[in-house]
């Protein structure tokens, strides 16, 4: 018999999803896939929300969580403009090369 | 009491989020990363209606999977020349960053596993909870509602604007 699904399983799989994040953002060279590992991110801090939420019986983690996913669309529309904006200046999105506010 | 099925079906939505995030920041194209987020943001919302927050789920597969992804993907797009056939991207850092992976989790799992006590609640959230998000949204969570309803819109013309084509060349 398998142990009761409880807290802990939803807290460790956002640990993994956060540090698996966390190595994204440390480790990549291209800026749209650091932005995939900021969402990774924001994903295990949603799960950890509600999974505390759950077993506290009350609203306040799921309030909490809707509005984590508005700001992370918002997050993600200014992101991938200033992205594309990058591009437009440097020919590339290799967050190494660039290094200067302007061209 | 939970019996074998929902354990199992827990533990499939679990390994699908987990796989598939590992194949995010492990793979080498950018596509593959965008598409396998794809299954992780679908696992992270199985894992929701777990958590009894369904409209948090159906939320999450409308934003994250209709909206962010699809932008994801228009970036990717972007940002690379048609040309340039594989879309490889470099890693740099690649063992210091495997270590901090690691320590970090080790910490957090440790601190969660055995340090921590945490002080559940007698009463779970076990049911439904569309109506009383209604409720809350219209009553203890009104300014916060329309201040990230001013947000929202103010973010989206500012990343409208931001990306709008430049029709006249700067000189360089």
């Amino acid at each position: 018999m398998l142990p009761e699904i409880g807290l802990n399983h939803y807290l460790i799989i956002s640990a993994i999803l956060f540090s698996l994040g966390l190595f994204g953002v440390m480790t990549r060279k291209n800026a749209v896939v650091v932005l995939m590992g900021v969402e990774l991110i924001l994903n295990a801090a949603n799960i950890n929300l509600l999974a505390f939420g759950k077993y506290n019986g009350s609203m306040q983690g799921i309030m909490f969580s809707l509005f984590v996913i508005v700001l992370a669309a918002a997050e993600a529309a200014v992101a991938l403009a200033i992205i594309i904006n990058i591009y437009n200046t440097f020919k590339t999105v290799d967050l190494s090369e660039v290094d200067t506010m302007k061209e | 009491m939970q019996d074998l099925t929902y354990q199992l079906i827990f533990y499939f939505f679990a390994a699908i989020t987990v796989i598939s995030a590992v194949f995010v920041v492990f793979s080498k194209n950018i596509i593959y990363s965008a598409f396998s987020l794809l299954f992780t943001f679908f696992g992270v919302a199985a894992l929701y209606v777990f958590l009894s927050a369904d409209f948090v789920a159906v939320t999450q597969i409308v934003v994250y999977v209709g909206g962010i992804l699809v932008l994801l993907l228009f970036g990717v797009m972007f940002t690379n020349k048609v040309t340039q056939v594989q879309l490889k991207t470099d890693v740099f850092n690649f063992i210091p960053g495997l270590l901090i992976m690691l320590a970090t989790l080790g910490v957090i799992l440790y601190t969660f596993l055995t340090k921590a006590t945490w002080k559940l609640s007698d009463q779970h959230i076990s049911e439904s909870v569309v109506e009383e998000i209604g409720f809350e949204i219209m009553s203890t969570y009104v300014l916060p509602f329309e201040v990230i309803a001013f947000l929202l819109f103010a973010a989206l013309i500012g990343a409208a604007y931001l990306a709008t084509y430049d029709k006249k060349p700067t000189e360089k």
